[in-house]
């Protein structure tokens, strides 16, 4: 295959994707009957157009850093993670029970609380799938999609029959104390001269941004991080080089867990202050998306989070505006997965092509 | 439990295996050919809506049938083309076109008939009709047998016993045939086929393309035989558990039967609750019920495969040695 050049690979490569996802999608809505202009006149105007659109953009921006890190870390060990979802939803559950059971003094704790809560219930959801990988040879793709069902019935099961409060018909918890709520974009001092109407957008995008930092310095500054991408590499030579594939599968898979667990500070904390059913709203799956679309990159991570964040949102106004329904956003994700993660070998072979020509 | 509430429970167990089993060949006809095919699902599911969407219009189940298997097969083609053509990540590719179907299916039921992503209800010619086979009637009487042919064998969907069907089939072409011997050939060693002359890209496209027309058939059974019209999602991770009944059968085409009925058994049971509830005499609650198939999928795979050996070359694209 016609080498191209390093700037190509991570610049255009990614862009080229996603134009042909966009061209995709443009055709999918014109074969139902609408215009694909209006949409992304609606999608931009709602998502970027205002402040407003942009708390709504940043809030889901959060949600998939998370989960894109999640899918991320799991990738460089050479596992495919597509139990985000479940696992973000038994995160809300570690949420859940931290705020309703144990009383804390200040939002800041509570956060602290409720982070450590989440990742901790996410990580065990993701471990039992990575240990019978690891020791039963499970298939790790069908385990995870497997707990992707099994938590939903779980959490179905806690709002129905164990944390529904009594005379309360709606399936969702009690309401967590009011001093537990985060501060918005609005509430921060700077921000709020941009922020001036109420948005979702919290404090979560910090831990967010930092949960990035942490996983680049875990995968290319510790040791582990170096045995994670080794064992990635190569089983066998891992294996050679004295690292125990039982620890590294499992260990990664609760990493990963524990990310795709704290997305739920960001929409069952900060958002809706309680936890309900489906909280996540499929944030889990957009993480293999995003996680793709930023080649696997805690930085490429954050940009591909917030293009997706736009989706999400645009997506959203689409929805309410137009006839054409919410459920766009899932086509669109399909697209960006299939060219950025399986079609990226032509993007890359018409590119050589053109690179090619220009050589000689 | 009586006999006849057994009778019951394997009489659905019979209806919900039918997708597996046909989800089931299609993934064994693709592996076996050293093409994972996470994509199942989203073929069932573009099959289930496409055909549903047109029993609906025209009335006719049979166009509705051939509809679902076309559109299963546009979703079998663009597998094919990122996974053999141009080498793409197969578990990614799958992934991808089953968000697609899962996205696609809602946005034209609800552009076609605006009913929130449903199609119509389908009655009398839009909808495979039960079939009493044979002797069923007069048989009935005969005590156990007769009734054990009258409502579990007998009764079904036409499409239930052209799965059954399947089975001897797929196991007389993947072990019969020539063209068989080569799929599987393909599947654990490529560049042997293709030093023998024979196409690689050609064989596996085949292989991908009969998942296609199975999976058309399983869609296709779910929104007009099993269900009566197509609804959000009603697929409901089967792709998967087919994915998994596969490793429990080890890719063999009978094992394949008996490991899909085994899982349909297990969706049957969860549609029992009452019935769970007396056996066991415990108060189940109801979601456990629900993902009951889906716990029993992971401690089937994690206990009870043993060593299951997938096909060599199985998730590596072939790259022709120059």
């Amino acid at each position: 295959m016609q080498r191209i050049p390093r700037w190509a690979d991570v610049v255009l490569v990614p862009i080229i994707s996603l134009l042909l996802a966009a061209i995709c999608a443009a055709g999918v809505i014109l074969a139902i009957g609408q215009d694909p202009i209006e949409a992304l006149n609606t999608m931009v105007v709602g998502a970027l157009g205002s402040a407003y659109g942009w708390g709504y953009t940043l809030y889901y921006a959060t949600s998939f850093i998370f989960t894109g890190l999640a899918v991320t870390v799991a990738y460089h060990a050479g596992l495919f993670n597509i139990g985000g979802e479940g696992q973000a939803q038994i995160g809300g559950l570690g949420v859940a029970l931290v705020l309703l059971f144990i009383p804390w003094p200040h939002w800041t704790v509570a956060l602290l609380a409720a982070t450590l809560g989440a990742a901790a219930f996410g990580a065990i959801w993701a471990a039992i799938p990575g240990y019978l990988q690891a020791k039963r040879g499970s298939h790790i793709v069908i385990t995870t999609i497997m707990f992707n069902y099994i938590a939903y019935s779980l959490i179905v099961w806690m709002l129905v029959d164990v944390l529904r409060p009594a005379g309360q018909a709606e399936p969702a918890t009690a309401r967590f104390p009011a001093t537990y709520g985060l501060p918005t974009l609005t509430d921060i001092p700077v921000l709020s001269s941009i922020f001036t109407d109420q948005v979702p957008a919290n404090v979560s995008l910090f831990v967010a941004l930092a949960a990035c930092f942490a996983v680049w310095l875990l995968l290319f500054r510790t040791p582990l991080g170096y045995e994670i991408r080794a064992f990635g590499k190569s089983e066998s030579a891992a294996r050679y080089a004295g690292i125990n594939p039982t620890k590294i599968i499992v260990v990664t898979m609760m990493i990963s867990g524990a990310l795709a667990g704290m997305m739920s500070i960001n929409n069952v904390m900060g958002e809706s202050g309680r936890l309900l059913q489906n909280a996540s709203e499929g944030a889990g799956f957009i993480g293999i998306a995003v996680a793709l679309m930023g080649r696997n990159h805690p930085f490429g991570v954050v940009l591909a989070a917030l293009l997706f964040g736009f989706l999400y949102q645009g997506g959203a106004e689409v929805g309410l505006w137009t006839q054409i329904p919410i459920d766009l956003r899932v086509v669109l994700q399909g697209l960006v997965i299939l060219f950025t993660g399986a079609l990226d070998h032509m993007v890359r072979m018409l590119l050589g092509l053109f690179f090619r020509r220009r050589a000689a | 439990m009586d006999y006849a509430t057994l009778l019951q429970l394997l009489d659905s167990t019979v209806r919900l295996a039918t997708p597996l089993l046909l989800a089931c060949l299609a993934g064994l006809f693709s592996e076996r050919a050293g093409v994972f095919d996470i994509g199942l699902e989203g073929k069932m599911l573009i099959a289930a809506m496409t055909s549903g969407a047109v029993a609906a219009i025209s009335g006719s189940v049979w166009i509705g049938l051939a509809a679902g298997i076309g559109a299963s097969l546009v979703w079998a083609l663009m597998h094919g083309i990122a996974s053999i053509t141009f080498r793409g990540n197969q578990l990614i590719s799958g992934v991808a076109l089953n968000f697609l179907a899962s996205g696609i299916t809602v946005l034209v039921a609800q552009a076609a008939f605006g009913q929130g992503g449903r199609t119509p209800p389908l009655s009398g010619d839009a909808r495979f009709g039960a079939i009493t086979l044979p002797f069923a009637e007069a048989l009935r009487e005969v005590p156990v047998i007769g009734p054990l042919y009258f409502e579990v064998i007998s009764g079904h969907p036409l499409l239930v016993y052209v799965a059954a069907l399947a089975v001897p089939v797929t196991w007389w072409v993947l072990f019969r045939t020539r063209f068989g011997l080569r799929l599987r050939a393909v599947g654990e060693n490529p560049a042997a086929v293709d030093t023998a002359g024979i196409s690689v890209v050609r064989l596996r496209f085949a292989a991908v393309l009969i998942a296609g027309v199975l999976c058309g058939i399983a869609g296709a059974y779910m929104a007009t035989a099993l269900q009566a019209g197509f609804g959000r999602e009603m697929t409901a991770g089967r792709g998967y558990i087919a994915l998994a009944a596969l490793i429990f059968a080890k890719w063999k085409p009978w094992a394949a039967l008996y490991a899909t009925l085994l899982f349909g058994f297990f969706q049957a049971l969860a549609l029992r609750p009452d019935v769970v509830t007396r056996v066991t005499t415990l108060d189940i609650p109801v979601p456990a019920l629900e993902a009951l198939p889906y716990v029993l999928t992971v401690l089937v795979l994690a206990g009870f495969v043993g060593r299951a050996i997938p096909p060599r070359a199985g998730g590596e694209p072939y790259v022709k040695e120059r």
